[in-house]
């Protein structure tokens, strides 16, 4: 005969009320960890959407994620000359941030070359961009829909496809650009700008113009010319020939031309050390502070269930039941709270992780070690009521005094 | 046969430089089919060789044998005193006791299955014994559900599930009033009789133990001869 299902059986209510709040509290411990992986899928998911071995970046930087980088656009022809190399594509990355509907949302632009390394992936709805202009592609997350228009820089541009899941390493969704049009929003100056950068400019190369008024001009025309390049990316990527060895074209690429080379895992350890190590930790506090937590209320819970339970655990022993029985009793009970909650718990993440602003994913594993970890916490919660339980006085149980 | 013997037994409390004498050179035996009462005032020592005889406390001193097996032998115990009080005692308390999150039918059933019982032969043996005290009909109640004297007859009902050698009885009647308490002391005698168990009843109240076998008057620690229960006005007049 179980005694702990029949006790439980008769304070079905008290059990379940007390499994239930067990369980919310389990679903945070399990958002928690589902938040930890999203964060590692998130800051990787843009690198792993590019097609390509290598990243080429701004020589001395860790870019284009972690630091900024900035490199001449016309550097990928010197980079798909380079034995090994199959092709490369620059690419730009900028965030912005812009009003829809009333709410700020803010986007990591991508701009790449049209049939290039680094456009959309993933795309539920609508098409990839096939005008050089005024088109953009936009993860479904930022809210935008098929055919909507967004104001950037100084032009609009029409969503045209929507991709699912692509987000930056902040978990900002993604929008797609072509290359120009990216560059243009990140670099382009409005009207006023442009007048007062040319008369700034002529201002400064004047006392060159009177001494020469050719070479003056000259000057004049190739300052305001650079001022005026729009034509930078951050990163140029590489997909190499299936024959090629990454570290010897990375090695070539770093000597002769004088660049930061980085292969996609060394981008993606960039990003996983120097971008959520801060938040990792701070997840596992908070993992470990309300597996505490859970393990005080279950201890607290069946230590008040033993001592509600006193008498009846003294009539047990003077009726003969061995300590096993008794033990059984608070330690079952212990355990079925934990399970309970724990499936409750996995319930209620698994109905509402959708709903998180951020992405989280729910893996086997990390469910598997926790359910493992609340058995464990549920032993030890068990030890003080067992403790107390074995204490009890059988005589406590013949009452009334007398002599 | 002798179902419970005592011999000699001495319990002594000490605490600091206190010593209480709680029982001093008792002797008590009880044969199988026998009907025997303590009887004492509050404080006089019953309830401490209840829990002497119930296996729960040690004595300081003397010889306890359940069944013609020794338990204890100048304070010490060389048997697995629980699974003594398993197998061979039934214990039926003044409070009833009984477990609140266990039907009636459970808790009759519980010391059969702690004693290996299969699960058809504890329903079988359980339901019987509740038809033999006429509480079948609640079997399937919580006991918060059923009256005092119903409950106290489940209680009895746990205490014969095991068949037991000897049945301890403490204050058995205290919770019921007079006409319910003399019904369960004839149930009690009647136990007796048909189980061939030896029945010792520990109570305060002198009109509870009408023919009884035995009377044991206890008094101060000290145990006076037992007495059939037509002596028993004079020695309550005496001690009581």
């Amino acid at each position: 005969m179980n005694l702990a299902v029949r006790d439980i059986r008769r304070h079905m209510m008290r059990f379940l009320l007390t499994c239930v709040g067990l369980g919310m509290l389990l679903t945070v411990v399990m958002a928690m960890s589902g938040i930890y992986r999203g964060l590692v899928a998130d800051s990787t998911r843009v690198i792993n959407a590019v097609p390509a071995q290598l990243w080429i970046v701004e020589q001395n930087t860790r870019g284009p994620f972690a630091e900024n980088s900035r490199l001449p656009e016309d550097l990928q022809y010197t980079i798909a000359a380079v034995r090994g190399v199959r092709q490369a594509s620059p690419l730009s990355y900028q965030y912005v941030q812009i009003p829809h509907r009333g709410k700020p949302v803010r986007l990591m632009l991508i701009g790449y070359r049209l049939g290039g390394l680094g456009g959309p992936v993933n795309i539920v709805a609508g098409r990839p961009i096939l005008k050089k202009h005024y088109e953009i592609v936009v993860d479904q997350k930022s809210g935008y829909s098929l055919g909507e228009v967004i104001h950037l820089g100084l032009e609009n541009y029409s969503v045209v496809g929507l991709t699912k899941n692509i987000v930056s390493p902040s978990g900002d969704p993604v929008g797609y650009l072509s290359l120009l049009d990216a560059q243009t929003v990140q670099f382009q100056l409005d009207n006023d700008a442009i007048r007062n950068n040319r008369q700034r400019l002529t201002a400064t190369y004047a006392p060159l113009s009177r001494m020469s008024s050719l070479l003056g001009a000259r000057a004049t025309r190739q300052a305001i010319s650079a001022g005026e390049n729009v034509h930078f990316v951050n990163a140029v990527v590489a997909e190499l020939n299936p024959a090629a060895q990454p570290n010897e074209v990375a090695t070539h690429i770093g000597r002769w031309n004088h660049y930061q080379v980085f292969s996609s895992a060394q981008e993606s350890d960039l990003l996983l050390r120097g971008f959520i190590e801060k938040s990792k930790k701070q997840l596992w506090l908070f993992r470990i502070i309300l597996m505490l937590v859970s393990g005080v209320i279950i201890a607290l819970i069946i230590y008040t269930l033993t001592m509600d339970k006193l008498r009846e655990i003294a009539t047990l022993k003077i009726i003969g039941a061995p300590d096993r029985t008794i033990i059984s009793l608070i330690l079952e009970q212990s355990l079925a709270m934990g399970v309970l909650g724990f499936a409750l718990g996995y319930l209620l993440i698994s109905q509402t992780y959708t709903l998180y602003p951020r992405t989280v994913i729910l893996q086997r594993l990390d469910m598997g070690i926790l359910l493992l970890v609340v058995v464990l916490v549920c032993i030890l919660s068990s030890l003080l009521g067992i403790w107390r339980a074995l204490k009890v006085d059988p005589s406590t149980a013949l009452g009334g005094g007398g002599g | 046969m002798e179902a419970v013997h005592v011999e000699n037994l001495s319990k002594i409390y000490r605490r600091g430089d206190t010593t209480t004498v709680a029982l001093s050179h008792v002797d008590l035996t009880v044969d199988r089919g026998e009907l025997v009462a303590v009887l004492g005032p509050s404080g006089s020592g019953k309830t401490t060789l209840l829990t002497c005889v119930c296996c729960i406390s040690e004595p300081t001193e003397g010889i306890i044998e359940i069944d013609g097996i020794r338990i204890y032998d100048n304070g010490w115990t060389g048997v697995d005193v629980r699974a003594m009080r398993r197998q061979k005692m039934g214990v039926i308390f003044q409070a009833y006791n009984l477990i609140p999150f266990l039907t009636v039918l459970e808790n009759v059933e519980l010391i059969l299955t702690l004693n290996k019982f299969s699960r058809r032969e504890s329903l079988e043996k359980a339901m019987w014994l509740l038809d033999y005290l006429e509480i079948a009909h609640r079997w399937h109640h919580y006991p918060t559900e059923i009256s005092g004297g119903e409950q106290q007859r489940v209680a009895i009902a746990r205490a014969l599930a095991n068949d037991p050698a000897v049945l301890l009885a403490d204050e058995p009647t205290a919770a019921l009033d007079t006409e319910r308490g003399k019904s369960v002391m004839t149930l009690l005698r009647r136990l007796s009789r048909e189980k061939n168990t030896a029945v010792i009843v520990v109570t305060h109240d002198k009109r509870m133990v009408e023919g009884f076998d035995r009377i044991y008057q206890i008094a101060d620690g000290e145990m006076l001869n037992g007495k059939n229960s037509h002596d028993v006005e004079l020695v309550t007049s005496l001690h009581l």
